[in-house]
């Protein structure tokens, strides 16, 4: 791709000016890019696209170890659905604060920001209490790392879906303490946006932890396993003659 | 979307940016030049559709655990729930599209991810039954 040719104009433009006049939304503070695409935003939307197969592996692991704990305490025995109910909702309800948050910035609402900010970090700490309390009973009956197959998958992906939580708890704290000291204005908005994101990927990535973990009940997958290995064995017999 | 040749992305035909000028009247950032953001009153009802979604996620789960369609049901459901709020909440159904690619790729390699894995699970579980079908009529 070709490089942007530099017009005298545009050199001559302090950071921050000259961009999206038609559609500024806290774009302004970057500098031209031969995509057009701000590169904190692409770099972020990567990170994400990442992130995406890195949650994609656990939750696979997750899925094929399910149901091959040889001994217990098992999920059907200490999962508590209407518990785990209310922290979705939390957390989906976070994704609502967030997006408001941002809403407020662009239309140079900084109270409103803040408070949505601190609404959406509120929520996040919520959650991260409730995912807390979770841990601890089900250590208390005996569910852990080392333990069976159902510890050590649960923990790894709702441990690591905490921990990304965690970081949008303190990333929206950091932008919270950054509006109080006027640091975070309506051409700042990126930098909310951009943390927005964040957030809304960590919600979307436990919509899916919610269904696969929580909601397929445990004895579902192993019944679809064994009549899909069956098929394929049958298949094979016919198709290929080789048992 | 900014499409190369699109005159209004500021591209030359082959989709390089012909001059930071250009940018500047087109779309430096991530938007599409003309379009709106949703307004407060429809993320809140969108909250509301995400809300009623899991409500019924939550309610199927305890109408019939056995019934065949449940899991089906159920990854409709994170789906239509996954897909609004990156569309609406992430802003992918008004940004850039390429943010949309880029995304999609990393959801695509997941997804291959996560049925490959099932599908090594499953040949690995043919050949030990194979091999337990073929000993016990020997």
């Amino acid at each position: 791709m070709a490089q942007a040719v530099l017009t005298p104009e545009a050199q001559t433009q302090p950071h921050g000016s000259g961009h999206d006049t038609g559609h500024d939304h806290g774009h302004a503070d970057h500098p031209p890019t031969s995509t057009g695409i701000n590169s904190r935003k692409m770099l972020m939307w990567l990170f994400l696209a990442s992130d995406c197969m890195f949650f994609g592996a656990l939750i696979a692991t997750y899925m094929i170890y399910r149901n091959h704990s040889l001994t217990g305490p098992f999920p059907h025995e200490l999962i508590d659905i209407p518990y785990t109910s209310v922290s979705a909702f939390v957390l989906l309800m976070s994704s609502l604060t967030m997006v408001l948050a941002l809403a407020a910035l662009q239309k140079n609402d900084l109270r409103g920001s803040r408070v949505w900010i601190a609404a959406t970090a509120l929520l996040g700490t919520v959650f991260l209490g409730g995912q807390f309390f979770e841990f601890t009973e089900f250590h208390h009956e005996g569910l852990s790392l080392q333990g069976n197959m159902f510890g050590a998958t649960f923990f790894t992906v709702t441990g690591f879906h905490g921990a990304h939580v965690t970081v949008g708890v303190v990333w929206l704290l950091t932008l919270l303490w950054v509006s109080l000291r006027g640091g975070l204005k309506q051409e700042d908005s990126l930098d909310l946006e951009i943390a927005g994101l964040y957030w809304h990927f960590v919600d979307i990535v436990w919509i899916v932890i919610f269904v696969m973990i929580y909601l397929i009940p445990y004895d579902k997958s192993t019944e679809q396993l064994h009549e899909a290995t069956a098929q394929i064995f049958n298949t094979a017999r016919m198709v290929l003659g080789i048992f | 979307m900014s499409r190369p040749g699109d005159a209004s992305s500021g591209r030359g035909p082959r989709g390089e940016r012909t001059s930071v000028a250009h940018q500047a009247q087109s779309l430096p950032g991530t938007h599409e030049a003309g379009h709106e953001h949703p307004t407060e009153k429809t993320y809140i009802q969108i909250a509301g559709i995400l809300t009623i979604l899991t409500v019924i996620e939550v309610a199927i789960y305890y109408i019939d655990q056995e019934a065949a369609w449940l899991v089906p049901a159920l990854l409709v459901l994170a789906s239509v729930k996954f897909l609004i709020v990156i569309g609406f909440y992430m802003h992918l159904k008004f940004d850039d599209s390429r943010l949309a690619q880029i995304f999609s790729f990393g959801l695509g390699v997941s997804l291959a991810i996560y049925i490959g894995m099932y599908a090594l699970m499953h040949f690995h579980r043919a050949l030990e039954l194979t091999a337990l079908m073929t000993s016990a009529t020997r």
